[in-house]
């Protein structure tokens, strides 16, 4: 779906997406590295669990909501990837935290 | 425009009168000045509670949990009422104690409803609850429902049967000659031999209008709802020494009240969050539920409600007319009782009794000679 | 830049760091007053100029002459004494200039004597079959992405709508070597006779008009299809979008795409307008809601004051002038300089911005969207996104009775889930409109609470902590 202009960009960022180790760029939010990626989906609907996935890109839609280090319902264009960041598609309302 | 009944205030408890007047024959027409559950009865907690009732109305509380366990037949919809039980969490030894005293109380009153549950018994039922808790005290079949598609029910009912229900229609003037009521709204002007003021935390002018004025005051409780989490609560949660009500909706987003009061521009209908008790309210749903510190709050609000000073309301024969009631004053727990206060007002109107005890909530009540 | 938090009190709040907050943070600077400037992203520039500052000099340069305005807007406050601190979200703002914010993770309320909203606007929402498939997002995304971090599609992309953003990208795009299939034109053919009224006028300001045929022949001559005059987008798919169907020429067309960005207009995001308790009304010829201000940006609540697409789409120039006529009205309100000094300081900022204004009716009447797009969409066509309720819903909730915007959220959740009606207010405005009959001032829009952006529990505990029960 999408790509970088630059092939070589300089600062990678090791993050993992849905458990798979991903070399994201410094500077990047959460969603683009997602997008880049490849991923179609990036949640499931509370409602009908149907598939949904960044629309907006600037914090208005609340389409993005990812489960961001552990933590569900974060708006994956708002945050940008940092060393170690675990990334993963949100099944419906999220998971509790224990 | 003429009817038999006109009814001043289309929330639950003017619906709700309309409703059992209309079953039984007598035509009615509902004013409103909004839109019907524009205020107290849209916007409230939802709570289905014969728990903790100051004792005067615990009769009615009662009856009207059993007209809630069946709403269905009552309104052709089952107003998503769930009932998995209210509870009072005592958090220590004293609380337990307060809890046992309000448990005794409750069964020299002659009521079984409300029951004290030890440790066990709570972890049991509250899983998700802060450890160290001593038990609580237990409301089984009460719960909540959704406050707008009740009020919603009741309304749609009340037009099947013939009920009329019109919106925009603020009372300007009320007067009276010899046979009937004159209503005069932006709508135009209304005839009636009867009047009845449902009008919430607007109805102090018109008790005012009909000669017996009523020491109300509007107050706008705030509630908070977070974004939803799956199901991992089921009863509704108070504490024996802490303002909280807490339920998970049945769609998976927290409500959280605990009748902190908002700032209130009652002439302009404005209400403006009181956040310093908004924290208090957060502080203490963490208290009994720290796991839930990072459940985002994505909205408050704060409805309209009609306040009396003994937080009883007002459910009555008007005390200067003899073709004038009154249901108001419900002091922000008027939902779970809105199908009775229905049933008493129509048996007042047409049979001129009613079997339930009103006597706490006369309007007479309030006046100074007494 | 700080890494602390703001302090508890300004004489000037400036909320948003696009044009018109810049502008107004510079021009308020310097007459000894304490400011704040405060935004969510991470860096200064709002969307227009988002990643100014760290943008690499190829990609700017891909993205067109006017993206480098931004940086003389930046260095201005970075040479200033305003605090400027990014990475806040505002949650709340009430008539007593109370604001809650969270900066970082940590939640705080400050307050002001005077605050200048300046967030800017945001895609209209338009609602068509498919339009929540993955793969289909705003124009305004894939700017962001090409801007911030040089990011394009893959495998080709089709481009639809109405606007001056669609024709941007399109053109950006193009330099930028990705493959557009399609730019699928949603602007009715009669809207030239309607925009033609205002052509002598936007004459005025014919650089924005030759710059848009400047675009238009680039695009024809890289041999990039345009589609005029397009109508019945929708978008199909499994898991994501699949294909593009459209109708053109009185003919049904499909073409394959994994990635679809539409574009039809930006409208105020008026949020935090709106929770302020500030007036709003409808605007005809812009087709969206604008809050009431008066020729300085005081808005209807005193001391609250808007600037820039926030208040009435202008573009970004525009923004930059409102900044400073807003800024240089709070700095007289709190006594810094006279009304007279205020005019005069004003003067030539009203002129540029009187000019900027003459494209404005010209535009506005060639971008009009129909009324069928924005108020007709099919029943099955899912028009609140969070809470997935459809057109053919939100109707039957007004034939059984409820017959405004807000009756309509509260019987069917529209306007309840996670983005609070930021995506739909507007199309159930229209829809309730023309199933009643009513005009859009009377339908109103949904009533709009805070916190406006997501505050948790802890972050809501952590303030007032010496308040009790």
């Amino acid at each position: 779906m999408f790509k970088r202009l630059d092939s070589n960009p300089s600062k990678r960022v090791t993050i993992t997406i849905d458990g798979i180790p991903y070399e994201a760029v410094a500077g990047e939010t959460a969603a683009a590295a997602v997008l880049l990626s490849g991923i179609d989906c990036t949640r499931t609907t509370p409602v009908s669990a149907t598939p949904r996935a960044p629309f907006c890109l600037m914090g208005v839609c609340y389409e993005c909501l990812m489960v961001i280090d552990g933590q569900p319902n974060r708006r994956a264009c708002q945050e940008y990837v940092a060393e170690g960041m675990r990334i993963e598609a949100q099944r419906g309302p999220g998971a509790l935290p224990e | 425009m003429k009817t038999d009944t006109l009814i001043i205030g289309g929330g639950l408890m003017g619906c709700s009168t309309a409703l059992q007047l209309a079953k039984r024959g007598a035509r009615c027409v509902i004013l409103d000045k909004d839109s019907p559950g524009r205020h107290a009865s849209g916007v409230n907690a939802g709570g289905l509670r014969r728990l903790n009732r100051h004792p005067a109305e615990i009769p009615l509380s009662v009856a009207s949990a059993e007209m809630w366990h069946d709403i269905e037949s009552l309104v052709d919809n089952d107003c998503d009422t769930r009932f998995p039980g209210q509870i009072r969490v005592a958090e220590n030894r004293e609380d337990m104690q307060k809890l046992q005293e309000r448990a005794a109380l409750v069964r020299d009153l002659g009521y079984a409803h409300e029951e004290i549950i030890e440790r066990d018994a709570l972890y049991q039922l509250v899983p998700a609850l802060t450890p160290n808790c001593e038990g609580a005290l237990i409301c089984r079949d009460d719960g909540y429902g959704r406050p707008f598609h009740a009020l919603n029910a009741f309304r749609r009912k009340a037009c099947s049967l013939g009920v009329e229900c019109h919106s925009a229609a603020r009372v300007d003037q009320i007067d009276r000659d010899r046979k009937e009521w004159r209503v005069i709204t932006p709508k135009g002007e209304y005839r009636a031999p009867v009047l009845v003021n449902c009008a919430g935390a607007w109805a102090g002018p018109i008790a005012a209008t009909l000669g017996e004025p009523v020491p109300l005051k509007a107050g706008a409780p705030m509630l908070m709802i977070s974004e939803r989490l799956p199901r991992f609560i089921e009863p509704v949660i108070g504490a024996a020494s802490r303002k909280l009500s807490f339920k998970q909706m049945q769609n998976g987003t927290l409500l959280i009240g605990g009748a902190h009061m908002a700032e209130l521009d009652f002439k302009q209908q404005l209400t403006e969050m009181n956040w310093a008790k908004l924290a208090v309210s957060a502080r203490t749903v963490l208290a009994l539920f720290p796991q839930l510190k990072d459940v985002r709050i994505v909205r408050t609000w704060a409805g309209i409600e009609a306040f009396m000073p003994d937080h009883l309301p007002v459910i009555s024969r008007s005390s200067t007319s003899a073709h004038a009631y009154h249901a108001f004053g419900f002091s922000a727990h008027g939902f779970q009782m809105s199908p009775v206060v229905g049933k008493i007002l129509s048996q007042l109107i047409l049979d001129d009794q009613t079997e339930l005890p009103i006597a706490p909530f006369d309007i007479r009540r309030f006046r100074k000679d007494r | 830049m700080s890494t602390a938090g703001p302090k508890a009190h300004y004489s000037l709040v400036i909320i948003g760091a696009g044009p018109a907050g810049l502008a107004a943070a510079a021009a308020a600077a310097g007459h000894g007053l304490d400011i704040a400037l405060l935004d969510e992203q991470r860096a200064p520039g709002g969307q227009i100029y988002r990643a100014i500052e760290s943008i690499p000099s190829e990609r700017a340069r891909l993205l067109g002459s006017e993206y480098r305005r931004g940086e003389d807007l930046v260095g201005a406050i970075r040479n200033s004494d305003v605090e400027y601190f990014p990475d806040t979200q505002i949650w709340s703002l009430n008539r007593e200039r109370e604001i809650g914010l969270v900066h970082g993770r940590s939640a705080a309320m400050i307050s002001a004597d005077q605050v200048v909203l300046a967030g800017g606007a945001i895609e209209r929402p338009v609602p068509y079959a498919g339009w929540t498939l993955p793969g289909v997002m705003n124009a305004g995304a894939g700017q962001i992405l090409l801007k911030a971090q040089g990011i394009v599609p893959a495998n080709g992309v089709v481009l639809a709508g109405s606007g001056a953003l669609l024709l941007l990208l399109a053109w950006q795009y193009m330099r930028a070597g990705v493959q557009i299939k399609a730019l699928l034109d949603f602007t009715p053919m009669h809207n030239h006779l309607r925009a033609l009224p205002y052509l002598p006028r936007a004459l005025l300001a014919r650089h924005y008009l030759l710059k848009g045929l400047q675009y238009k022949l680039d695009l024809k001559r890289a041999g990039i299809t345009t589609l005029q005059n397009v109508s019945d987008l929708q978008a199909d798919g499994k898991q994501r979008v699949e294909s593009v169907s459209y109708r053109h020429r009185g003919q049904q067309h499909t073409i394959k795409t994994d990635l679809l960005l539409t574009h039809f207009g930006v409208i105020p995001h008026i949020q935090l307008s709106q929770a302020a308790g500030c007036r709003h009304y409808w605007d005809k010829s812009q087709q969206c809601w604008r809050p009431q201000v008066d020729e300085w940006g005081n808005s209807s609540v005193n001391g609250i004051l808007i600037a820039g697409d926030g208040v009435g789409i202008g573009g970004a120039r525009t923004a930059e002038h409102a900044g400073r006529l807003t800024a240089l009205e709070a700095v007289r309100a709190l006594g810094r300089v006279s009304q007279h000094e205020r005019d005069r300081l004003a003067r030539n900022d009203r002129k540029w911005m009187r000019e900027e204004q003459h494209i404005r009716p010209f535009l506005e009447a060639f971008f009009h969207l129909p009324g069928k797009l924005l108020a007709a969409p099919a029943d099955d066509t899912v028009v609140c996104r969070c809470e997935e309720v459809t057109a053919g819903a939100i109707r039957k909730a007004i034939s059984e009775g409820h017959g405004d915007s807000n009756q309509v959220k509260f019987l069917t959740r529209c306007g309840m889930g996670p983005c609070q009606g930021r995506q739909c207010a507007e199309s159930v405005t229209h829809i309730v409109a023309r199933a009643t009959g009513k005009s859009l001032p009377e339908v109103g829009l949904f009533r709009v609470r805070p916190p406006i952006t997501p505050l948790t529990l802890e972050q809501l505990g952590s303030l007032f902590p010496d308040e009790t029960e």
